[in-house]
């Protein structure tokens, strides 16, 4: 995939309606204007890419059949630097996070929105490469992208592009999980290693570029879930920690749960290229954001279960327990340190940002 | 990871700290200068492995905290200038001035940029010969080689749209500071291991020779950290003040010389006012007269701003340990993290931040 900033015509050979696009290379205001451009847009790009039913109706808005059960809703909006990073882009962004939101209810997600707010002169194989990205990850995932909106920004009003997705999910009978119940006693669990996204990105943000081989752990947990749920249907809380990274999210369940969480930092999985990132840049790999993992947080008699089965998950591999939930310490978070000592782990106040000292 | 994961062992932490809390007779005062080892001893958990064998006091030594409020609003005012492209290490951003912070600057439509190095600001200004590129330029002896190397390469390549905002200080002044005071409560110092990496330890020996305390070179990691203050006590129970060197693997005597060549020709002594201290003489350096050109408080007109710290704020005694922070009259009231007055409150590392952070709610023993 090309990621250059020329102005290139975009390669339309492998798309599929014969159809022809006007001779844009790249956005324009006329594309989110509602007429012929707008049209050509959708045509070409959204729906050969994202094809279903639903969308292909071209209705004002998707009619879908009611499944039995709860629903779950949740919308997220998409802003990442770069738009493509090593391990993905901001199209499988903008359809994991949004799966993801909706599978820490215990949700099965089942479809999803887009909306794109491009800015002027956004080069169209750039859109067609991040749609194309979209599409596989919402055919991996088992979700239909059923409705959009695209809106075009002039430029300099723009980051190039900016992407929403809201969604939609079922929840079965039986499934209760929220972030108020988790129990003093109740065990940590961790589908995997911290802080890959975070420092995958800033590897290669502007003034900051340093050589490594991080790749972005961003993924769709469904598929995890689901499989955790059918086995052990009382998980009591499930997160995915994503910005302001793991402290955040076992943070907010202290407070949300009225507990104190303490974790051993010795078994927090940690590849060994982020650790050093981290150390280098003087943060902390517990702040740092994921996009492909979840903690659930479960009773003890269930834990070692819940663990293997995470385990045998492509995106569980090295799930670990990180911890347990305790009486001491309501609202706080501590963790053991690898060399015995203890610290309380606050939330940040802003994003972290690297240290001098 | 080789050199990192042997300076991270528990067992061997564990043995440490046992030996520190045997051999400590009674609760010796050790101030660790740097900011950087105190975020080593809160992060690891030290100073409860520790259990109160010796009291840790958290040293003026964290350069984001004793920047100057007059040298924070003179950088947010070139920043706020039009064409011009302000690059700062990351923390700095947050650090508040009289009014607001470069956070502020930024969202106001100031380019404030996150650089981790002074050369990348330098190649920014290579990339942008219509812009004013300027760097923030603070800290210890330590990152004061790669700014003086920003600047020379600056000058040898003539890069007339490069400049620093230097607010550099220095270790050796400070220990005198404190040490001169007449409440001083320190018994000892841990002299910071990558300042003395750069400017040897020969410039302690006489601060121990007239103060009588001992001074020891001493490293980041946890086992760093309990060595050197394993040796300080060894030191305050023999009665031997002395200087020692526990970072023999990084710091030699005369330390790095062709950094100290360097420094000398880009940078000279000055007079320096510490945030929550005080001016204290001969503590930091500016530009030499040599690469005056490249000093962005000239280039800007800034040298005329001038800020008063807060009256309430008693951050310099806490930095002495004199006061704990809960004692002083603005804490949690007018000064919070998000709300900082002084120097401690500034860095999550600060004593007063921590106080606030962890105090507030419960005490920190309850938790083991």
């Amino acid at each position: 995939m090309s990621t250059s900033n020329t102005m290139s015509k975009p390669d339309f050979s492998q798309w599929s309606c014969p159809l022809p696009l006007r001779d844009y290379p790249s956005i324009v205001l006329g594309h989110g204007g509602g007429g012929q451009l707008s049209n050509e847009l959708i045509q070409h790009i959204f729906v050969p890419a994202f094809r279903n039913t639903a969308l292909e109706v071209m209705a004002d808005s998707s009619v879908l059949p009611a499944p039995p059960g709860r629903l779950a809703f949740s919308t997220d909006s998409y802003v990442v630097q770069p738009l493509f990073f090593p391990g993905g882009s901001i199209g499988d962004l903008a359809v994991h996070g949004t799966v993801n939101d909706l599978s820490m209810s215990g949700a099965t997600p089942l479809y999803l929105s887009a909306g794109f707010i491009l800015e002027e002169g956004f080069p169209l194989s750039h859109l067609a490469a991040i749609v194309d990205r979209m599409a596989s990850a919402a055919r991996a995932a088992g979700v239909e992208i059923v409705t959009g909106d695209t809106k075009v920004v002039e430029k300099g009003h723009g980051d190039g592009c900016y992407i929403n997705t809201a969604g939609i999910g079922v929840i079965a009978d039986g499934i209760n999980i929220d972030p108020t119940r988790a129990r003093p006693d109740d065990v940590v669990i961790l589908s995997g290693t911290i802080g890959d996204h975070g420092m995958a990105i800033m590897s290669v943000r502007e003034g900051l570029e340093f050589e490594t081989i991080i790749e972005s752990d961003t993924a769709a947990l469904n598929g995890m879930v689901a499989s955790l749920l059918q086995y052990a249907p009382h998980v009591h809380v499930l997160r995915d920690p994503t910005r302001g990274g793991l402290a955040s999210s076992l943070n907010e369940i202290a407070v949300q749960s009225n507990v104190g969480i303490l974790i051993e930092e010795r078994d927090l999985p940690v590849l060994p290229d982020v650790q050093s990132a981290c150390d280098l840049l003087g943060m902390d790999p517990v702040y740092v954001p994921n996009e492909g993992k979840m903690v659930a947080i479960v009773d003890p008699s269930v834990a070692d279960s819940v663990l293997a089965r995470m385990r045998e998950h492509e995106h569980g591999r090295n799930a670990a327990i990180i911890g347990r939930v305790t009486s001491t310490h309501p609202g706080m978070l501590a963790a053991r340190t690898a060399i015995g000592g203890t610290r309380i782990i606050p939330l940040q106040i802003g994003e972290q940002i690297p240290r001098i000292c | 990871m080789k050199y990192l994961d042997e300076f991270r062992d528990g067992a061997m932490a564990q043995s440490l700290a046992r030996e520190i809390r045997e051999s400590a007779t009674r609760k010796w005062a050790i101030m660790e200068v740097c900011g950087g080892q105190t975020h080593s001893i809160v992060r690891n958990g030290l100073d409860q492995l520790l259990d109160g064998a010796v009291e840790m006091i958290h040293g003026p030594g964290c350069p984001v905290c004793v920047t100057p409020l007059e040298l924070i609003d003179k950088a947010l005012a070139i920043a706020s200038q039009p064409g011009v492209i302000f690059c700062s290490f990351g923390d700095m951003l947050r650090v508040p001035g009289s009014h607001h912070d470069l956070f502020c600057v930024k969202a106001e439509g100031g380019d404030v940029r996150v650089v981790y190095s002074p050369l990348d600001a330098l190649q920014i200004a290579r990339e942008n010969p219509d812009r004013e590129v300027v760097f923030f330029g603070i800290g210890f002896e330590t990152t004061a080689p790669a700014n003086a190397m920003a600047v020379h390469q600056g000058k040898l390549q003539d890069i007339a749209n490069f400049s620093m905002l230097v607010s550099h200080v220095l270790v050796p002044p400070a220990i005198e500071a404190i040490m001169s005071s007449p409440r001083c409560r320190v018994q000892a110092f841990l002299a910071a291991g990558h300042v003395c990496s750069v400017m040897g330890y020969w410039q302690y020996y006489p601060l121990v020779e007239r103060y009588k305390v001992p001074i020891v070179i001493t490293g980041f990691e946890p086992l760093d950290l309990l060595e050197g203050i394993r040796r300080t006590v060894h030191l305050l129970e023999a009665g031997t003040p002395q200087v020692e060197n526990a970072y023999e693997r990084a710091v030699t005597f005369e330390g790095n010389q062709t950094a100290q060549k360097l420094l000398s020709e880009v940078f000279e002594v000055t007079d320096r006012s510490w945030r929550g201290i005080g001016e204290i003489p001969r503590s930091g350096w500016r530009l030499s007269d040599a690469y005056h050109d490249f000093d962005a408080e000239y280039r800007f007109s800034v040298s005329t701003i001038r800020a008063e710290e807060s009256p309430i704020c008693r951050s310099g005694e806490v930095l002495q340990g004199n006061l704990k922070p809960n004692e002083c009259p603005g804490f949690g009231k007018e000064c919070t993290p998000r709300h900082p007055l002084g120097a401690t409150m500034v860095s999550t590392e600060g004593a007063c931040a921590a106080y606030y952070n962890y105090g507030r709610f419960v005490s920190v023993d309850s938790i083991r």
